[in-house]
């Protein structure tokens, strides 16, 4: 392997004024020539849209794509809990420099510091921008903003709308993106499917989409293409991610050149309902903000089959508590995650299955209740009561989550305890990018959860919605001005050109294959598969024999897939079985590369453990000696990559064992 | 909790595209766990027409947790299905007895129409937004957000209105094919809000008039839309927006 390094291009300078001194000097495109060049958006999320409307205002031309029915359905509609900002609008301590400090430490010290101080400077921005755009977050009597903790913090700075936020703030920026179609400068192509990049002479310059209802290839050219398409969390099969969510886009993009930056860094998400049997198709996140006011528990005897409500107080671990009092039921994710997996794993998991553990209102609930009660003047209200006003006050709060638990599981959570387990639930890996938001590929971007930078190798709850925003409304619409501004010369390049023609007929040909070899298995079966192993082997706890295994393992799923998947019906047609195909297919690809990623990283670090690397309680143990660098994988044929290295570098954060103890 | 497993008469609606003409199929099904969603057998009913080398049947769906608006199926003649307040995905078979036959539609309406099997083109609404139903505020152009003070009355409901998912199941209730309760959601939510009333009287009027190029029928305040809503979107939405349009209307310069 050759260690390339590679450059992030942050600009020189202190920290604070990085950012700002970068914006005004970033050269700029004018505005008559910004009408003539064309950009492609794929991906319709809070990225993908937030960065089309924003480009559209400014005088682009731009086209956006997204495989869903409606730019509205993209998955971030899905996030529940909310949104970072250093507004310290609860005057508890916040400042900008929190926020980047909580983020680097909450990453385990594997993200760029340049990087993640822009996010937490521009956070406060988003929300701006949001109420203006008249996104309903929650708010107090007083008709101020109201916040929320999350995990990994020690203050009060997340926005929310319910347990809806990413509902919200998605409306949002879709009503903005919306507002540019009905003006003309956004074309729309919905239920499309980039299934190709095009590049020529070194540049990226559009992309090659299928028509999902005709079936019919199409050929987009772009000045410059943005891939806005999300996370690759359903490479396990089960994950909290929409059905739809895949990593095409992204693995095309590598297989045309962009490095692929930490693909093993896979955030398992502690509080999701466990699974029911194998029928299941995905599963649900219960918001890490019910974690403000739930506490985490399991029996103290193995094997206890008792009811939880007939478990006494005496008789329950709050483990978290226990181990992390500093933080508690805060700590976050990666370390609740596996604290939930030894507990589970030495016996003392719960529910039918063990593999569970509870998730407890009644404690917030009295306590709510009593403030209720003393607000509206009872006086010695019984214990009845108490819990009624608390469930009132949980209700507002989460309503909907406890509905959607009641409606999954047939428990009603405000009479007993919530089982939980981790799941597979977002992904910080993802296309490398630059200080720009661009790849390796001059002219092709990644923006939101499609990208890996910010997170390092955990990401704070919160921060995905915030990372898309800052993305795609305040970050990409002027980095990418360094880009563009060579590029006012280019003419658009006709879609007649060889380049173009090659790639069409290299997916066509693709295509035609997979339904061409008839098999005896459904994509579903080498999804599960596959899932599995990921799931066993490079998921919350991984080691070298497990993954070399592994990446054996799946090298022979794709071969059996590629010889004996079977896929019925046409190219020319709506055909959901066909696209789900082409996409295990490429999910294939990544797994072996995760492991392959998971098993070059030879230590713990935030989502990734690997058993051989802890210390004597337990913990991640990084190794900042050797690994203090972000790996970024080059495609040099099936089965084969090259790594780069991206050395990081603490100028202004102490890098320290992380503890939340 | 599992309950034992169960064996069902599937009835569903098979078209091959928008032009071709559909019928119904009839299908068994066994082994069906109550603790399944109603698309997770589905996915049990498709493994098994593949495996015999019968095309999959194709519905919309993404999310499988009541929020994206993508899922959309019919069933026994109503919206989403037997329960209240739930989209498809969130439905579950405990809510079905064994031996229980069930028919499955897609949403029926001119302005949607159909894709194949029970998918359907639902680009309508997307039109409706794009015709008014935003705050022209470009990125960059915002004040600081608590400089804007919004009693949380003001704010839950618009907040309610807001949790529209545009699923459709209110145009596939009603009987005129109304999509009235979708775009009152949205004229509703923005006009409760001061960063929306600037734009309101001229943002009513643009949607109501987009509402009907797109072939959508007229409101009768039949109140089935709201029944069958899975966010319970209410028919105050429905008031309010009358009440914005003909005040719009009052002084307009576009009558
Ligand atoms: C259940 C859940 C809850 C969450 N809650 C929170 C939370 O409370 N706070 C938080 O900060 N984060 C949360 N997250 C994470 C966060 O929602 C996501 O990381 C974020 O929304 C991703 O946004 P995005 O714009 O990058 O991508 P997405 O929203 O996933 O959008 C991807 C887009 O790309 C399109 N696309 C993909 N592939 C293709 C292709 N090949 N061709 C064409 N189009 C394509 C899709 O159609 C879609 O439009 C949650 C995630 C989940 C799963
Ligand atoms: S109003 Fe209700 S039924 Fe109609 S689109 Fe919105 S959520 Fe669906
Ligand atoms: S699949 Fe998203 S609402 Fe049903």
């Amino acid at each position: 392997m050759s260690n390339k390094i590679l450059d992030a291009k942050v600009p020189e300078g202190v920290l604070e004024t990085k950012w700002t001194k970068y914006r005004s000097t970033v050269p700029l495109v004018n505005p008559s020539n910004k009408r003539n060049i064309e950009i492609i958006v794929v991906g319709s999320g809070l990225a993908g849209s937030s960065a089309a409307a924003t480009l559209a205002e400014l005088g682009y031309k731009v086209k956006v794509f997204c495989f869903q029915d409606s730019p509205r359905r993209a998955h971030s509609i899905a996030a529940q809990g909310g949104i970072n900002a250093a507004k310290n609008y609860q005057n508890d301590g916040d400042s900008t420099y929190r926020l980047f400090y909580d983020t680097i430490k909450g990453g385990d010290y594997r993200a760029r510091e340049g990087n993640v101080y822009r996010l937490a400077e521009v956070s406060t921005y988003i929300i701006d921008q949001c109420v203006a755009q008249g996104v309903p977050f929650a708010r107090e009597y007083g008709g101020l903003l109201s916040n929320r903790s999350f995990g990994g913090t020690q203050v009060q700075r997340t926005f929310y709308a319910a347990g809806q936020t990413g509902q919200q703030l998605l409306l949002g920026a879709y009503s903005a993106l919306e507002r540019q179609v009905g003006m003309g400068t956004v074309k729309m192509h919905a239920r499309h499917e980039m299934l190709d990049v095009v590049n020529i002479d070194g540049k990226c310059r559009g992309i090659i989409a299928r028509d999902l209802v005709t079936g019919k290839l199409e050929r987009h050219f772009g000045h410059a293409v943005l891939l806005c398409t999300g996370g690759y969390g359903n490479v396990f099969f089960l994950s909290t991610n929409a059905m739809g969510s895949n990593v095409t886009a992204a693995w095309k993009a590598h297989k045309k050149g962009a490095f692929f930056g930490n693909p093993c860094y896979t955030q398992i998400h502690p509080t999701c309902i466990p699974v029911s049997g194998d029928h299941q198709s995905k599963l649900t996140l219960m918001s890490e903000s019910l974690r403000n006011d739930g506490r985490i528990w399991v029996p103290i005897k193995q094997n206890d089959t008792r009811k939880p409500t007939d478990i006494p107080e005496n008789e329950r671990d709050y483990y978290l508590e226990r181990r992390y009092p500093a933080f508690g039921n805060l700590v976050p994710r990666d370390v609740a995650s596996r604290a939930a997996k030894e507990r589970c794993d030495a016996g003392y998991g719960v529910g039918a299955s063990k593999m569970a553990v509870y998730l407890d209102f009644s404690f917030n609930m009295d306590r709510y209740g009593k403030v209720e009660a003393t607000k509206r003047g009872l006086v010695d209200p019984d214990a009845k009561t108490i819990r009624e006003l608390g469930k009132e006050v949980v209700k507002e709060k989460y309503g909907n989550l406890f509905d959607m638990y009641k409606q999954i599981t047939g428990e009603d959570p405000y009479e007993i305890p919530m089982r939980i387990y981790p799941a597979v639930h977002y992904t910080m890996g993802g296309l490398w990018v630059d200080y720009n938001l661009m790849t390796t590929v001059p002219g092709l971007y990644a923006l939101g959860e499609a990208n890996f930078s910010d997170h390092g190798a955990n990401r704070l709850g919160a921060s995905a919605l915030m990372q898309g925003l800052a993305d795609g409304y305040f970050v990409l619409p002027y980095t990418i001005g360094s880009y563009l501004s060579n590029e006012i010369r280019t003419q658009s390049i006709s879609t007649d050109h060889e380049a173009f023609v090659e790639a069409e007929k290299a997916v066509k040909e693709r295509l035609e294959k997979i339904l061409s070899i008839k098999g005896s298995k459904t994509v579903d079966y080498f999804h599960k598969r596959l899932g599995k192993i990921m799931w066993d082997k490079c998921g919350m706890a991984r080691d070298k024999e497990g993954l070399e295994w592994a990446i054996k393992e799946i090298q022979s799923i794709q071969r059996e897939f590629w010889s004996d998947v079977r896929v019925l019906g046409d190219a020319n047609e709506f055909n959901p079985e066909l696209e789900k195909a082409g996409r295990v297919a490429d999910f294939l690809e990544l797994g072996e590369l995760m492991c392959v990623d998971a098993l070059n990283r030879n230590e713990s670090c935030g989502g990734h453990f690997r058993t051989e690397y802890q210390t004597e309680d337990g913990e991640a143990l990084r190794d900042d000696e050797n690994f203090a660098f972000v790996s970024a994988w080059e495609y040099k044929d099936a089965n084969q990559f090259e790594l780069h290295k991206e050395e990081l570098h603490y100028e202004n954060i102490k890098i320290a064992q992380r503890s939340y103890k | 909790m599992s309950e034992g497993t169960m064996s069902l008469t599937l009835k569903v609606w098979r078209q091959k595209n928008s032009t071709s003409k559909g019928e119904f199929k009839t299908y068994p099904v066994s082994g069906i766990s109550s603790d399944m969603s109603f698309l997770e057998m589905f996915d049990v009913l498709n493994e098994e027409l593949i495996t015999k080398g019968e095309e999959s049947i194709a519905f919309d769906h993404d999310c499988r947790e009541g929020i994206c608006g993508m899922c959309s199926m019919y069933i026994n003649g109503r919206p989403h299905g037997p329960k209240n307040a739930i989209t498809t995905c969130q439905l579950h078979m405990r809510s079905f007895k064994d031996g229980d036959t069930i028919t499955v539609e897609p949403w029926r309406a001119s302005a949607f129409p159909i894709v194949k099997d029970l998918a359907v083109n639902r680009s309508a609404f997307d039109r409706i937004i794009a015709s008014g139903g935003y705050v022209s505020v470009n990125t960059g152009n915002a004040k600081d957000a608590n400089d804007i003070l919004i009693p949380k009355e003001d704010a839950d409901e618009a907040f309610s209105a807001a949790a529209c998912i545009g699923c459709g199941a209110c145009v596939a209730a009603c009987k005129n094919a109304s999509a009235m309760l979708f775009v009152s959601a949205k004229v509703s939510q923005l006009a409760l809000l001061p960063q929306g009333k600037v734009e309101s009287q001229k943002r009513v009027e643009n949607m109501v008039a987009q509402m009907d190029v797109e072939g959508f029928g007229a409101c009768t305040n039949t109140g089935a839309c709201s029944a069958e809503c899975p966010k319970g979107i209410s028919l105050e939405h429905i008031a309010r927006l009358n009440r914005e349009y003909f005040s719009a209307k009052l002084t307009s310069n576009n009558v």
